[in-house]
């Protein structure tokens, strides 16, 4: 691996096993191979084949599943487009095909389709400040978190250049660096910000989170809920730990000295037995069942940039220009 | 010891194979090449090429987790298990050079270009004869192995390290007299040394009368293997094309004429062995040298002569710090200060930073150089290019970490300019709130203010509308994020709720007095309004302020006001005084009558 892992995304892993990742600011999809191929313990004997690689220019911040047939050059910039140099930095990309939304340190929005050459829609200076990352909330509108502390839902289909709700952090206002929606439950929505705090916010109420959550000990690059699972989070950090929370009701308490896990395991405490259809996420009465959350690396050095999860496979890349995929998550 | 300041020469380093001149690359550090100080002193100026190679850059990572790992582990253990656990850190350096080279072969193997094919072949050398460096010095110091077990390890060294294994010795393994043979090869750790020595001398003197007795006189072949596993020399080197080196020589030899040879006798057959096999014909090369090194147990000399023929410091800095772990190293004192382990790491991890992500790694490299590894980072974390916020986030947080504060608001105050600069005045802001600087949130709020006077409206209402506990932290943020919900309250009808902020505005001083002529004409319509919104006292404070502020200018100042101005004051002085009679009548009347 080339550089600093920046961004993975495991979409392929569940047909082809592959894994997408970053190497000297290439693109590189990587095929994992066959589950033939595993050893005494569980560890994967071969090496990764490269399928394809792209060519990047500048760092790869974000990415998504596409083929790339299509190059959109400085969609994001300072000022001027022509007279930028370099551009700004374009921080997050979302798709939902065939649309792709991005967000930069420019405080722009574009959308593009993947069959047409210029942008759909720009929204210029969306946002006084860096925009770290986007997502989709419903298929028309999207969501943006920003460095002074905003979670900002923007509708598509209004031609207005404002977003249709702005909500904002209490206290502190702390840059956010990541965003995920709940996959069935959408007015449940995660952030993570500068301080390492996991933040659920419930969007169809109030304009501030509904718990906030002392997570990492440096900024959160990436949260996830895990797509067919959503009792499952994740999170990595600046810090070098790549967190699994899990609210999963447990039928029998279990000791916590039979729980297993990484290095460090705490409890908080959440009701989920009355309220079957409230999601364990946005309750906050202390009961009986309790959210686990395990630190899933055990020697933790530099930091984790990114990851992804689909099935049982989780893989995230790291600071030390290295890529680690782990199969069996729920083992 | 070491030429002063630091450097190296680049040399041929291993037989036949040169350095290519090195390409034109983007790079941040050179290297100064200096010949010997005495001499007139020639410039030589190259790039640190080898961490721009791809499959090295898998050294310097692995080994950066290896480095970290041993310095992270405690020292819990005395003695023997504490020498398990190093023999096992150098087997782990091991095995990555080795991944690397595999790498580097395939690499060799599949590049189309000659010049590059040459390239990674140099390297393949190269990281060969490092793991062959490595892996002696490991036996010799890491692990220090004694008499028996010595030559145990250094057979191992050498059939790992030269392909042809001498088929003498296979077939002595498949000889007419195999349980003499058993004997010889069960040097294991069952017996004692004395022990093995009595059986070997008596296999020694039985082999001897073998050969007396002529008992191999008819076959020349059997004599000749008869006299090498006596030990004679002359007979061993007559197979010299078999054995490619001068230290395959000396194992074979130690093998079968001193078995059960100690650490500390290495020298003089290492030395004698290289005199005989070279014979004069050609002089060693570096590697030579510093295998003799090592033989003769010579740490420094090992080092230095590592640091002159190889072009980057990885592999002295590692093995140094690993050797320094073995408490083998006098701390011996460089006279600019440090000691020679952390005048390596430093000098390793300085390299390190000229490359666009492998500065993290230099990061805990310094932290764990005790005496000048914080100024070296201090120095060096505020050159790197900040071409996008993650990294200078990324950097923050490292300068937080180690309580690097000037560093912190130094960062956050190039970020901050660079946003303001680009008109992200939202940014900006958000990296005066980072630094919790003041005067720089004052600036960007002034920048706000200015924008209003000039377009008569607020830019960015996202960020003042929602400035939270932010707004505290400089005085003119505090006025601008208020004079906005001034606005608000204004534009929402609260209209005594307004005029109750924008008069505290002006006594409380929140505003600045550049700002005053601009309040007071924005309370104008307030005042006119049908409604009486100011009470008596509020006017009195509000004539106050007026009279404050044109008394406070000079009258040269008065003469240059132009009619704007003066009808300005005008204007207000008469709303204000209309304003004055309009709620005393009201205040007069008695309510509810």
């Amino acid at each position: 691996d080339g550089t600093s892992c920046v961004s993975v995304c495991a979409r392929c892993l569940a047909k082809s096993d592959g894994v997408i990742s970053i190497q000297d600011n290439r693109i590189s999809i990587w095929s994992v191979g066959d589950l033939g191929n595993v050893g005494l313990n569980g560890e994967y004997q071969g090496e990764p084949q490269l399928l394809c690689d792209i060519r990047h220019n500048g760092d790869v911040m974000d990415m998504q599943t596409l083929s790339a047939n299509q190059r959109w050059e400085k969609a994001h910039y300072h000022v001027d487009r022509d007279a930028s140099c370099g551009g700004a930095a374009c921080t997050g990309v979302i798709c939902s095909n065939p649309e792709i939304v991005t967000v930069g340190e420019d405080g722009r929005i574009n959308l593009f389709r993947a069959d047409q050459k210029d942008a759909v829609r720009t929204i210029d200076n969306a946002d006084s400040s860096t925009l770290h990352a986007v997502t989709f909330l419903r298929t028309t509108e999207i969501l943006t978190v920003n460095s002074i502390g905003q979670l900002k839902i923007w509708d598509l289909r209004q031609q207005r250049n404002e977003p249709s709700q702005i909500f904002s952090l209490t206290g502190d206002r702390v840059p956010l660096h990541c965003v995920d929606r709940h996959p069935n439950q959408q007015h449940i929505v995660a952030t993570g910000g500068q301080d390492g705090m996991l933040s659920i916010w419930d969007i169809r109420q109030g304009t501030m989170p509904v718990s906030l959550l002392n997570a990492h000990e440096a900024e959160m690059w990436e949260v996830h809920f895990h797509p067919s699972n959503p009792d499952h989070l994740f999170t990595c950090s600046e810090d070098g730990s790549l967190w699994h929370w899990d609210t999963s009701t447990s039928v029998s308490e279990k000791p916590s000295f039979l729980h297993q896990g990484g290095r460090s395991t705490t409890y908080f405490s959440h009701n989920t037995i009355n309220q079957s259809v409230v999601s364990a996420w946005l309750s906050n009465d202390p009961t009986k069942d309790r959210m686990e959350i395990t630190n899933l690396i055990p020697n933790q050095t530099l930091s984790v940039n990114s990851l992804d999860i689909l099935g049982p496979c989780l893989v995230y890349g790291t600071d030390a220009e290295a890529i680690y995929v782990n199969r069996h998550l729920f083992a | 010891m070491f030429p002063c300041p630091v450097l190296f020469l680049y040399s041929r380093f291993i037989r036949n194979t040169m350095y290519l001149d090195l390409a034109e690359h983007l790079g941040l550090i050179f290297h100064l090449l200096l010949k010997k100080p005495d001499s007139s002193c020639v410039f030589v100026v190259r790039k640190d090429q080898d961490i721009y190679i791809q499959t090295l850059r898998k050294l310097f990572n692995e080994s950066h987790g290896i480095f970290i790992g041993l310095q992270r582990s405690e020292e819990e253990f005395a003695g023997k298990s504490r020498k398990t656990q190093l023999v096992q850190v150098s087997k782990n350096y091991r095995s990555v050079i080795r991944a690397c080279m595999e790498d580097m072969h395939q690499a060799a193997v599949s590049a189309r270009d000659p010049a590059l094919h040459s390239q990674y072949s140099t390297q393949v050398s190269i990281l060969s004869a490092m793991e062959l460096i490595w892996n002696l010095c490991e036996i010799l110091f890491v692990e220090a192995a004694v008499a028996g077990p010595l030559l145990l390890r250094l057979l191992d060294w050498v059939r790992l390290h030269v392909c042809d294994v001498d088929n003498m010795v296979r077939e002595v393994l498949s000889s007419e007299n195999p349980s003499k043979h058993e004997l010889f090869w069960n040097l294991g750790n069952t017996q004692t040394l004395t022990e093995m020595e009595l059986k070997w001398q008596h296999w020694h003197e039985e082999c001897q009368r073998y050969l007396q007795d002529g008992t191999f006189a008819s076959n020349s072949h059997m004599e000749s293997i008869c006299k090498i596993l006596l030990g004679d020399e002359n007979a061993i080197l007559e197979k010299k094309e078999l054995m490619t080196t001068w230290y395959h020589f000396l194992v074979t030899r130690l093998l079968y004429s001193h078995p059960t040879v100690k650490p500390m006798e290495l020298r003089f057959y290492a030395q004698s062995s290289m005199d005989l096999f070279l014979g004069g014909e050609s002089s060693p090369e570096p590697l030579d040298t510093i295998l003799m090194a090592a033989f003769e147990f010579e740490l420094h000399q090992v080092i230095k002569e590592c640091s002159i023929a190889l072009s980057n410091w990885w592999f002295v800095a590692h093995l140094t710090d690993l050797l320094d772990h073995c408490k083998l190293l006098q701390s011996h004192n460089l006279y600019f200060g440090s000691n020679m382990r952390e005048f390596l790491l430093l000098e390793y991890a300085s390299g390190l930073f000229s490359h666009y992500s492998l500065w993290q790694l230099g990061v805990d490299y310094f932290d764990h150089c005790p005496e000048y590894g914080r100024v070296y980072l201090e120095l060096h974390i505020e050159r790197i290019p900040l071409n996008t916020e993650q990294k200078a986030l990324k950097v923050l947080r490292i300068c937080e970490q180690r309580q690097m504060h000037e560093q912190v608001r130094s960062i956050c105050k190039i970020m901050a300019m660079k946003a303001l600069r680009n008109n992200r005045l939202g940014s900006a802001l958000s990296w005066s709130i980072r630094a919790k600087d003041a005067a720089f949130a004052t600036l960007i709020s002034d920048r706000f203010l200015k924008d209003y006077c000039e377009k008569g409206c607020f830019s960015d209402l996202d960020l003042i509308d929602n400035l939270g506990p932010s707004m505290l932290l400089s005085d003119r943020l505090t006025f601008l994020g208020k004079y906005r919900e001034f606005h608000r309250l204004y534009g929402e009808k609260r209209f005594s709720e307004a005029a109750k902020l924008l008069l505290m505005l002006m006594t409380a001083h929140i505003a600045p007095c550049s700002f005053w002529m601009t309040l007071l004409t924005d309370a104008l319509p307030l005042l006119e309004q049908k409604e009486v919104i100011f009470s008596a006292e509020q006017t009195y404070e509000l004539m106050r302020c007026l009279e404050d502020l044109t008394a406070g200018k000079s009258d040269k100042q008065k003469f240059q006001d132009d009619d704007v101005e003066t009808m300005k004051v005008e204007m207000l002085r008469l709303a204000l005084a209309r304003n004055l009679a309009r709620v005393i009548v009201k205040e007069g009347t008695l309510e509810g009558s």
